[in-house]
């Protein structure tokens, strides 16, 4: 190219510049110092000393980034700035407390680490990214697999079920396990479908937004158009039964209300269904025991009885006490001593951060969760087919509504259940799947941005 | 569509702003009480972060922090088990009784007091450096009162009682902190369930705190102190003296302790009663003056209110809606009077102090690490339960009890001192609580002290307050006075 210039011809092809990628790359640069400070922070305020290791933490997650983002120069230029940076930090965030919370279980003589397992699912989660972003040419290609993936996602839902390698862990059937390995499947469900939901209602959507009779000025849709919504509550309510997972089941049927509502406009169905999963979760609660002891430990945690029972709210009171031991300002990362928590490291690594970084860096945190939903939410508005609205929706929402059953579980707003922090909490999966929807909205976000371009 | 959108993004605030206040409800609102909660053992992690300050007696330490190589950096070092019961303990798994407890903002230099060293730690990095604590108390006088005690199981308080400074607080058995502060879990638990299994109880402070006392005929001093104001009495009051006396309707019958008649006659003066420590004018004295006088009077005297000293006090009863029977039965410290060492050393140093009464006071300064003084309590009016001449009477009253009384072991040679014994029954065949209390001199008292021994000092119902509180007494206000 050089030679080309200065030869006096034009190069063939003309690259403008893509603004988008250059405001990534700088903000990138700036979550890559963040985590950075955070491991160093770390390693001198719990060894004293800043170890060679550290880089083994920091380099593979940046060059993992690096890579996607020159991935997006070349086949997603206009995509969305904002998305990576924020997500990268977030996973890197993840990677220092977990990586700290190792720290703590050397000293004390535990073995069960978890920060190397992190880094390697960070880099193929990142992997999975990059292919999303390079393999689907367009996001309107899906479209033509919407049956596959209800399929695929039904399927993956039942996976823990099988016999051989369905796991059972903390009471939750949710795993599967293959030579030591161990996956969550449901993680990858939710993306297959919310693709299968949004197919499934672009093509039914005017049929189930006809309105059947009018009784006191609500419309009542017409009883088969009931059909699809008692399936998704029966599979939730199965999933609450068999898999015993409040939470995953509250998470699918969620998304599925705000998907059919945004596709048809009647909040009818949003009204329906909450009514109908509030009874099914309050007969549950009568029923399974699991179910109503997450109730009373919601509802009076600090109660000696419920605190001492197996089971109990040992550990919320455990995670209140970190977030309150934080307060304001926190310990600074480090400081604190948020192992006290059990799975500090995964469904309460909010409180851990939390108590260190404090009631400051919790509203940071969120504010990044909340701008990473904005960003995804900013797609669905810009573009003008049903079926990319409808993904972008189920995609942003999904990560939306994940943050707020498990920091609403550990602050109280809603009974705990087992989900993982999106990108923070410790877990292959969970990060696998969030990095694909974050795929998926980079590669849908350029679209919009090719349409701008072109107007 | 764009409609829907948008009530999605709304509805996605709503969640985030959910998480926002449930968020700062549990990190600022409720933080305080959560960290309070005793299951909450990250306070005990903080408090070993700080250099811990000391608590000192004339300027030596009897509880100090002390470097080691664990992860915890410090462990309390303590110097003797006489002061156990003030130190209390300091425990990474038991956490932390008496002024380990009481002032651990201090200690841990978290008091607002310290604010300024709280900052200068902020800005230069270092760890907050715990305040030192200068107490009152003279250890030559806890020392005096530690061995005077011996085996038996009691408690002995000093005062000063002109500035109610607590010059000695001791509590038999003691226990060795030093085993309760040890890092090692297994080794500091083990001494921990010994000493709660201990049939001594040694880990309750009996000066101030536990199950407290039957006073006895120390409490006569109350209730004369009540006929003294009540303007119907002088110590020259004559009272009806028979041989027994029958409480009002009942048939139960109060007899004085040798079971004969009080000093012989067939009255007897209000003084008289007191230097023989006779019960039957006393339930009389008692009926006459009425439950609502006495315990008024006692109230003044600190009854039936917590005071921090800054250890908690646990509040002495004279209970309420009794009939005359119990009245008169209260009226020699027996029927519910519960008493606290404590409390009858008030009493005994607001008959010394003119009838004023000093708040009692273990703190004379509490220091920065750089030793400025942060805090220097200064001594305190609590009340004035009796008039300065009440007071002066009844101090004659007491001098006569030790001089010409049942009451002379307490006798400090060649000092006049006041003084009055108390032997109170418990249960039927259970051994009794031996009481003194007194102080000296008797014109400008330097010391106020109550001394009680429990389960008749070993010698079940033989155990007399003459013959086993009264000399533990005199050797420790002997000790005050330097003779």
């Amino acid at each position: 190219m050089v030679s080309a210039i200065l030869n006096g011809t034009m190069p063939r092809v003309m690259r403008v510049v893509p603004r988008n990628r250059n405001i990534e790359a700088l903000l990138l640069f700036f979550a890559f110092g963040i985590n950075a400070f955070e491991l160093a922070q770390i390693q001198l305020s719990t060894i004293a000393v800043l170890r060679t290791d550290f880089w083994l933490y920091w380099t593979p997650l940046t060059a993992a980034a690096l890579v996607v983002h020159a991935i997006l120069r070349r086949r997603a230029s206009e995509a969305d700035s904002l998305i990576l940076p924020i997500a990268v930090f977030l996973n890197g965030l993840g990677v220092s407390e977990i990586y700290r919370l190792d720290l703590a279980k050397v000293a004390a003589g535990a073995t069960d680490l978890f920060a190397t397992k992190q880094v390697i699912w960070s880099v193929v989660a990142l992997a999975a990214c990059a292919a999303v972003i390079w393999f689907v040419p367009s996001h309107l290609f899906l479209r033509r697999y919407v049956f596959i993936s209800m399929v695929l996602g039904i399927g993956l839902l039942l996976l823990p079920m099988l016999p051989f390698i369905g796991l059972n862990i903390n009471g939750a059937q949710l795993w599967i396990g293959i030579g030591g390995l161990t996956f969550q499947p449901g993680e990858l469900a939710k993306i297959a479908l919310i693709v299968f939901f949004a197919g499934y209602l672009v093509s039914r959507k005017d049929s189930l937004a006809v309105v059947g009779r009018t009784i006191l000025g609500i419309h009542i849709p017409r009883a088969r158009e009931l059909g699809p919504i008692l399936v998704i509550w029966v599979a939730s309510l199965g999933v609450l039964v068999l898999q015993r997972d409040l939470g995953t089941s509250l998470l699918y049927f969620g998304l599925f209300l705000v998907m059919i509502y945004t596709a048809t406009g009647r909040p009818i169905y949003v009204v329906v269904g909450l009514g109908m999963f509030a009874t099914g979760a309050l007969v549950a609660s009568q029923v399974m025991d699991y179910v109503a002891g997450r109730f009373g430990s919601w509802l009076d945690p600090l109660n000696a009885e419920r605190y001492d029972a197996v089971g109990g709210s040992y550990q919320l009171v455990q995670g209140m006490f970190g977030l309150a031991h934080g307060g304001l300002f926190g310990t600074g990362l480090g400081g604190g001593v948020p192992q006290l928590v059990p799975l500090a490291e995964s469904d309460f690594i909010i409180t851990s951060l939390g108590e260190e970084l404090g009631l400051v860096g919790l509203f940071a945190v969120l504010a990044c969760y909340l701008l990473l939903v904005q960003r995804g939410m900013r797609i669905a508005f810009k573009h003008s087919d049903d079926f990319s609205r409808l993904l972008a929706v189920g995609l942003s929402f999904v990560i939306a509504l994940q943050c707020f059953i498990v920091i609403g579980g550990v602050t109280r707003v809603v009974p705990l259940t087992g989900l993982t922090t999106p990108l923070l909490a410790a877990g292959g999966s969970s990060l696998l799947a969030n990095w694909m929807i974050l795929g998926l909205l980079l590669r849908i976000s350029d679209t919009v941005g090719a349409k701008r371009g072109e107007n | 569509m764009q409609k829907q959108l948008r009530r999605v993004s709304l509805v996605i605030a709503a969640m985030f702003l959910a998480l926002f206040v449930s968020a700062t409800t549990i990190q600022v609102i409720s933080a305080d009480s959560l960290t309070a909660d005793q299951r909450n053992v990250r306070s005990v992690y903080d408090s070993y972060e700080t250099l811990r300050g000391d608590i000192l007696v004339d300027g030596q330490p009897i509880a100090s922090s002390k470097k080691t190589d664990d992860q915890y950096h410090y462990v309390r070092d303590y110097l003797s088990p006489r002061y156990s019961s003030i130190t209390g303990f300091f425990s990474f798994f038991n956490g932390a009784t008496g002024l380990e407890g009481a002032a651990n903002d201090y200690l841990t230099g978290k008091n607002s007091s310290q604010f300024f060293e709280q900052i200068n730690a902020l800005f230069s990095g270092n760890p907050v450096t715990g305040g030192s604590i200068e107490l009152t108390i003279d250890p030559a006088v806890q020392k005096v009162a530690w061995d005077a005690l011996g085996n038996m199981k009691g408690a002995v308080v000093a005062i000063d009682p002109s500035t109610g400074n607590i010059l000695a607080m001791v509590s038999k058995p003691g226990f060795d902190a030093n085993q309760l502060s040890s890092h090692d879990s297994g080794d500091a638990n083990k001494a921990y369930q010994k000493l709660l299994a201990n049939s001594g109880d040694p880990l309750i402070n009996r000066a101030i705190s536990g199950d407290l006392y039957a006073p006895g005929s120390v409490f006569k001093l109350v209730v004369s102190a009540a006929a003294l104001e009540s303007g119907n009495f002088t110590p020259n009051t004559l009272i009806e003296n028979p041989v027994r006396y029958k409480l009002p309707g009942t048939e139960t019958y109060v007899y004085n302790s040798g079971e004969g008649r009080c000093g012989g006659q067939s009255k007897v003066s209000l003084a008289d009663a007191l230097r023989f420590s006779c019960n039957v004018p006393f339930a009389q004295v008692g009926i006459q003056l009425g439950q609502d006088r006495i315990g008024r009077q006692a109230e003044l005297f600190g009854f039936g209110k917590s005071i921090r000293v800054p250890l908690f006090v646990t509040p002495s009863v004279y209970p309420k809606n009794m009939d005359d029977a119990q009245t008169g039965l209260s009226s020699f410290g027996q029927y519910d009077v519960r008493v606290t060492p404590m409390q009858m050393a008030m009493v005994a140093s607001a008959i010394a102090n003119g009838g004023r009464l000093m708040k009692p006071n273990l703190i004379e300064n509490v220091l920065s690490s750089n030793l400025a003084s942060l805090y220097q309590p200064q001594p305190v009016e609590y009340s004035k339960p009796i008039s300065a001449n009440t007071a002066k009477l009844l101090t004659q009253m007491m001098v006569n009890a030790v001089a010409r009384g049942v009451s002379g072991n307490g006798q400090v040679p060649g000092v006049e001192t006041a003084g009055k014994t108390g032997t109170a029954q418990n249960g039927k065949n259970d051994p009794y609580t031996l009481w003194f209390t007194g102080f000296a001199p008797a014109k400008n008292a330097k010391v106020a002290v109550a001394v009680v021994i429990e389960d008749g000092g070993g010698m079940g119902q033989n155990g007399r307050g003459n013959s086993l509180a009264a000399p533990v007494a005199r050797k420790v206000m002997a000790a005050v006075l330097g003779k």
